[in-house]
Formats: structure tokens, sequence, C-alpha cells
């Protein structure tokens, strides 16, 4: 009997999936535990595992296509076995998800919505056509209709609407679970006791060799008019960000913080660990880790920096889950390092690295990324002396951290000497704090990174 | 507050829009000389005489005809149907004329009259005396049909269903006529469209109107103490218009709908609701929509085979039963 594999939720906002590679072809032996796709998520590409053993008998969807949360992927079965009939042809995207959310739709759309879905498994009696165009007359919003749910062996499940709609939303499996209503009907109150589904896939691990899904990009020889799809991350972060600048208010500071005492810090650190014995050395920070070592212990003096706005109500948090901006292949994300101030030099160093390293091959799963509490963004690997970066969403402040260059600076003795500096900005949400709290927090920064020996208290 | 009967309250209602207005004028067989066969019109003849209480042949379709003529010189008749049943002697005047007058005159006439009476079952008079027309009448667009379950709500209701420029259908249930509520003293009005809660719970909704919305309640109380059940029941008061809202908002609630009333099931005012809910609530049901209606059969005559006709506490918990199991 052949099983649908379906495009699995992968993160709480993830409405559709693209197929980007298929990792098993039609015809292909396939096991438990095999990876057999990778899905662009609208966060990072994660792979698809596969949960029986067989032959994956039919692709239902091309390498770029999208394909809505639950629809079916693939089918596995026996050799030779044909596989079931799955319409995808309704997968939308975004636009078909907007449409449903605007309950009052077109009846008529909503109809051809319905069609499509139920053609997947089930052809509707005519009667439904015919109700529908009499309904027009009278009602106008109709509710919305989940599509019908079968088992593996093509058995209608028996789920009340209300069962259909939490299960759809809570990404559960309905074939997973055993009603207790007459029948065996699944009732609201069975969803609600199961569990929800594993994540189908995890990033990292065995897949190292095949991580690396994109190459990366080619320079355009020419310059040329382009017309770029936009992936899920981009609409991602383009819906972020825009919904953080229409919401905070951002208000802006910066100071000149002396990048000497940190650089000299880094230069001796690394000399001394490359000489100790591997144990006990063998690792590198960067100005990065320094910084963000720096980011989190500067909360523990001006803890009002380490809130979100609630709408109601404002948190001030008990943890700094330090988010930090790592730049990969058209776009941007922020792993979360947490519980940074709890941490030490050498545990931040080493949790960046694996999160810089995940970022990179777009593995970081969901939760690496959510429930930042600060974020860091840093450009002075390019030479930006000075910026400011827009608030992640919700966060009170983020910290733009530029390059430390040589300049003329008047010391104590009223001299002008070459200095090293460095500045760092800092984007407010003034809803949620105040330019004095961002203007202390910027001094207790400046003041660890300048004597950076605080960092060990 | 008073405790008074439903009979009294129709009464209040109509003395004191006779008081307010002097176009409300009373017409009917028997409404004015005799009191009313149903007595709500007692006494009123007495203190308001002949102009105010128009006593009229047996002969349903000419006053009903004469109402509408008079309610577009101006006159607010309020129609006194020995039995709702006999309004079907009036269908052409009331179905035809009332309904539609305002739509065929593009707007020019309106008729402001409300035609009332005592309706249902349960009084062992037989099928043709013992009709629940409201499914009829609210099939007709221009007419607004209102039954009221209390007292309180039969005069609020009645005075506001007065007060309204369009024709309204004022269905009173005639085993209510002798039951006793509390009625403030003041005046006060209900709006029509305006479903009134009389329970709250979260476990089903159960929807109706009329006496059966008092059965209703009194079952759910029966289904909470008994089966640990807690339903919600709404009372419609009016079916026409209609309080989806407050209906879809309680389902939406408790995921199941038990809806009860006396009107035989083929093509009923359940049948509307329960279509309404299944299209904008659909989403939201944990079990199909359960139904409560008289057996479909002519009302019967005999006591016993009646009462057990028409819904009662039994019928409308067997059904809630199924629905929550």
């Amino acid at each position: 009997m052949a099983t649908l594999i379906d495009m699995p939720k992968l993160s709480d906002t993830m409405t559709v999936g693209t197929l980007v590679k298929w990792l098993k072809n039609e015809g292909d032996a396939v096991a438990n535990g095999d990876m057999i796709a990778e899905v662009e998520t609208d966060k990072a590409t994660m792979e698809v595992e596969c949960f029986d053993d067989g032959v994956l008998i039919k692709q239902y969807c091309k390498e770029g296509q999208e394909v809505p949360v639950g629809g079916a992927i693939a089918a596995v079965g026996e050799k030779g076995e044909e596989a079931p009939e799955v319409d995808n042809s309704d997968a939308g995207g975004d636009a078909e998800d907007e449409k449903k959310e605007d309950d009052g739709g077109d009846e008529k759309e909503a109809g051809k919505d319905d069609e499509a879905k139920s053609s997947a498994k089930e052809s509707k009696p005519d009667e439904d056509k015919v109700k529908g165009a009499s309904d027009k007359k009278s009602d106008d919003t109709p509710a919305e209709v989940p599509a019908p749910a079968t088992t593996d062996d093509g058995e209608r499940i028996k789920a009340s609407p209300v069962a259909r709609k939490i299960a759809a939303e809570k990404g559960i499996d309905l074939a997973t679970l055993k009603g207790s209503g007459p029948g065996g009907r699944i009732l609201k109150e069975d969803v609600l006791n199961a569990e929800p589904a594993p994540a189908a896939a995890e990033g990292g691990g065995s897949g190292a060799g095949k991580a690396a899904a994109a190459e990366p990009a080619k320079p355009v020889a020419t310059l040329e008019e382009l017309d770029l799809p936009v992936s899920n991350m981009r609409k991602s972060i383009a819906k972020a960000l825009v919904s953080s600048k229409s919401n905070a208010p951002h208000f802006y500071l910066q100071i000149e913080v002396d990048g000497a005492p940190l650089a000299a810090l880094r230069k001796e650190l690394n000399a001394k660990l490359a000489e100790l014995p591997k144990e006990h050395g063998g690792t590198k920070f960067t100005v990065n880790d320094l910084t963000l070592k720096a980011a989190a212990e500067a909360v523990r003096r001006v803890p009002a920096i380490n809130r979100s706005w609630e709408g109601d109500t404002i948190k001030q948090h008990a943890n700094v889950h330090l988010a930090f901006g790592v730049a990969i292949d058209d776009g941007l994300v922020t792993p979360v390092i947490r519980a940074a101030e709890t941490k030490g030099l050498r545990e931040i160093g080493a949790e960046a690295k694996v999160l810089i390293k995940k970022a990179r091959d777009k593995k970081l799963a969901p939760d690496e990324m959510s429930g930042s509490t600060l974020t860091v963004t840093n450009l002075g690997m390019f030479g930006i002396s000075d910026f400011y970066g827009i608030i992640n969403p919700n966060n009170a402040a983020i910290l733009s951290i530029g390059a430390t260059i040589k300049k003329p600076v008047v010391n104590e003795n009223d001299e002008i000497v070459i200095g090293q500096t460095m500045k760092i900005g800092l984007s407010g949400d003034h809803r949620t704090i105040d330019g004095a709290v961002g203007a202390q927090y910027l001094q207790a920064l400046k003041e660890i990174l300048e004597t950076p020996a605080l960092m060990l208290v | 507050m008073a405790l008074i009967t439903y009979r009294e309250a129709i009464k209040q209602a109509l003395a004191e829009e006779i008081e307010r207005d002097e176009n409300v004028v009373i017409m009917g067989e028997e409404v004015a000389q005799y009191n009313g066969a149903y007595k709500v019109t007692e006494g009123l003849w007495d203190k308001y005489g002949d102009k105010r209480l128009v006593d009229t042949p047996i002969s349903e379709a000419a006053f009903s005809g004469l109402a509408i003529g008079a309610s577009a010189l101006g006159i607010r008749p309020v129609v006194e149907l020995m039995f709702m049943s006999f309004s079907y002697v009036a269908i052409d005047q009331l179905f035809n004329n009332a309904s539609f007058c305002r739509y065929m005159s593009g707007g020019l006439m309106n008729v402001p009259i409300v035609v009332r009476g005592p309706a249902n079952g349960g009084t062992n008079v037989g099928a043709t005396h013992s009709h629940t027309p409201e499914n009829m009448v609210a099939n007709h667009p221009g007419l607004k049909v209102v039954c009221p379950s209390n007292a309180y709500d039969a005069k609020g209701l009645m005075k506001t269903a007065i007060r309204d420029n369009d024709p309204v259908f004022v269905m009173e249930n005639t085993l209510l006529y002798g039951e006793k509520w509390e009625v403030p003293e003041e005046e006060y009005t209900i709006d029509l469209g305006v479903a009134n809660v009389l329970k709250e719970g979260s476990d089903v909704t159960i929807v109706s109107h009329g006496r059966c919305a008092m059965i209703s309640l009194s079952a759910a109380k029966i289904l909470k103490e008994k089966h640990g059940i807690d339903a919600e029941v709404v009372d419609l008061r009016s079916i026409r218009p209609l309080d989806e809202e407050t209906i879809l908002n309680s389902v939406k609630k408790t995921n199941r709908a038990v809806l009860v009333e006396e009107n035989k099931p083929f093509c009923g005012v359940d049948a509307q609701i329960s279509h309404m809910i299944q299209y904008k609530a659909f989403d939201y049901l944990d079990a199909p929509i359960h139904r409560v209606s008289a057996v479909d059969a002519p009302q019967i005559y005999a006591k016993d085979l009646e009462n057990w006709q028409i819904p009662n506490e039994e019928r409308i918990i067997e059904s809630v039963l199924k629905c929550v199991s």
C-alpha cells in the first residue's frame, strides 16, 4: 500500500514550502530515515525524511515548485505499484493563504477552491455545486472547508470539522489519531490530547557532505536586468522588518569605543591559545565573539535593555538570548545564543561558530533562530564604521558593531596620536525603552570593551 | 417587579401603546365586547371604547385586508387572529399584500400592522387550530416574525412590534398565557433580532424559541444535574430578523448545536438555522447538528399523542446526549 509523504510544517509561520532539490528519484529504493528531498521554508532549507521502507514510486512536484503544508510531495510503495492520484495544482502559496484569511471572500472562488482540494482524494457529488449555487443568493460568509483527510489506504478519516481545523493548525496528522466519537469520529478533544507530530527533519548531523545545497552565487559578467523570484526567506525577512520598522518607533544612539584594548586582548589570547596543547587551546576568538560576550555582560548592568514589547505589557527577560546577524546567500538569519550572560567566552565562541556554519548551510532549526531578546549585528568586516540596524521584532534594541579603524585621537595628555576606534550604534524601540536606557547600556558596554578584563568578573 | 402572566404582559403592552399613540387600533373577532377569546384584551373595550377596539365578523381575509388598507392611511392596526392557524384564511392579504406592499410600491407605502394571536399545539384543538406557522411567515420577505417565550419578552417585543413600520407577526403561545414571570413596572422595549442567552454553558448550544425555549431551559437544568452536561440555551426571540451572531458565537464556543422548535421538521425554521450554522461555522463543529421538532404529521387530537408529538424535556435530553456522545 502506497504511503504519501506530505510537505512538513517546519516552522510556526510556514504555510508553503519550496521543493528545492530531490535527493531520491522515482524508482529509487528508500528506507526509514533516508532523506528524500530538500525543502526551503520561509526561514531555512531543511531535509525531508522518509519514514517507510520501499520504493519512491512517485514525485508529485518538480524542483522549484511550491507545495502547501500538508500537500503530498511523494509516494512510497512497493516496486511497480501505482501511485495514488494527487492534485497539487492549487498550490497557490501566499496569495491563496491571504485569500483564505479574508473569510468574506468571493463565493465563486471559495467553491473552486473546495473542488480543487477535494479532487485530491474524493470525487464530490454534484449536489455540492448545486448547493453552492443556491447559497449565493442568501448567505455571504461561508466557513472554510478543510480538505478531507484520508488514511494510508485511501479510506476517509472520520473527523469533525473543528477537529480537522485544529489538527491542521497544529500540524497533527489525523491518520495517527484514534477517534473517541460515534463510529470512531475524531473529536476536538482527541486532537487536543494528541502531541504534535515531531518535525520531520533536523538540521546538521550526517548530512554535512550534501549540506551545501545552493552553490555560491556566480558573479554576473555583464550588467543585465533581472526579475528575481522572491524566495520564502526574502518574504519572511521583508515581512519581519517592515513590521518592525512600521510598528517600533526607532531611536538611534552611537558611542565611540577605544578598540585597542580589545584588539590587544584578542591578539594575546589567540597567540597563547595557539601555543597550548590542543585540549586546552585549539581555538581562536573573533572580534564578534568578544563583542557578543561584552554585549551579554553589559546587560547585567542595565537589565532594562533586555525587554520585549508584548502589546499590553513589557516583558523584562531573565536571560539574555543573544541573536547575531549572519549574512548568507540571498538573505540574513539571526541565530540565537541562549542565556548568553551565563556563558563564558569559550562557550560563546564555540556556539557562535557552530551556529554560523549551520546558518551558511541553511541548516538552522527553527528554535535556533527564534526567541531572541537582544540582537547584535556586525558589518565591521566590510569596513563599515558606523550604521544602525533595524530592530529584530519585539527586541528593545539592536547593536550595530562597526569596523575598528585607525585614526587620530586625542589622548589623556591632549596629544594627537594614532588610535584604534570602534563605533557602536544602538537602535532602540521607543515603545519599550527610552534614550537614557540605551545610553546607559552603551556606556556600560564601552567600559567593558575598553577594560575587557571585566568580562572575567 | 411584579409577577404577572404572559397574557397580562401582552395586555399591558397593548394598553400602553393605545395610550401612547392615538393611531393604534385593535381589531379582530371578539376582541372588544367579549374581551378576547383568550382574554388578552380583557377590559380594554370598557376603557378605550369602540374607536380603539373593533369587533369584526368571522372574516380573516376581510379584516386583514381592512387593516392593511387602514395602515396605508396612517392607522397602526393590531390584528388579533383567534388562532394564528387562521392566518391561512387570510393568506392572500397577509402573504401577498402586506408582505410585498413596501417593495411593490417602490417604498411609497409601508404597512405598520401587527398580526398577533395564539399559535402552536398542545391544547388538543386538532390539526386545523394547532399550526406553528413561523416558518411559513418567515418565508415571505417583508414579514417579521416574533416568538416571545416569557412575559417579559412578550411585553417588550410587542411594544417594539407595534412601533415597527413593517408588518410583524407575533406568535403567542397558547400554553404560556397563564404562566407568570417577573415584569418591571417601568416602560421598556426589546429590539427585534436580538437573541437572549437564557443560560450560559460550555458543552452544547441549544437554540430554541417560544415555549420550546422554556422547555429547553428546564431540559438544560436536568442535563446539568443528572448528566453533568453544561448546555447553553439561546432563545431566538425573533425568527426574522434572526440573530445569527449570537447563535454562531455560542456554537463556536461549544462546538455543538441542538435546535429545538415545535415546527414540523420539513422546511422548518431549524432547517434554516442548521444550514446557517454549518455554512458559517463549519470548522467549529464537533458533531452533526441535531434537531428536535414536532413529529412530522398533522397535529394529533388525542391528548397523550399530541404531548408526544411536540418537543418535551425527554426528547431534548435524548438529542443532546446523542450530540455530545
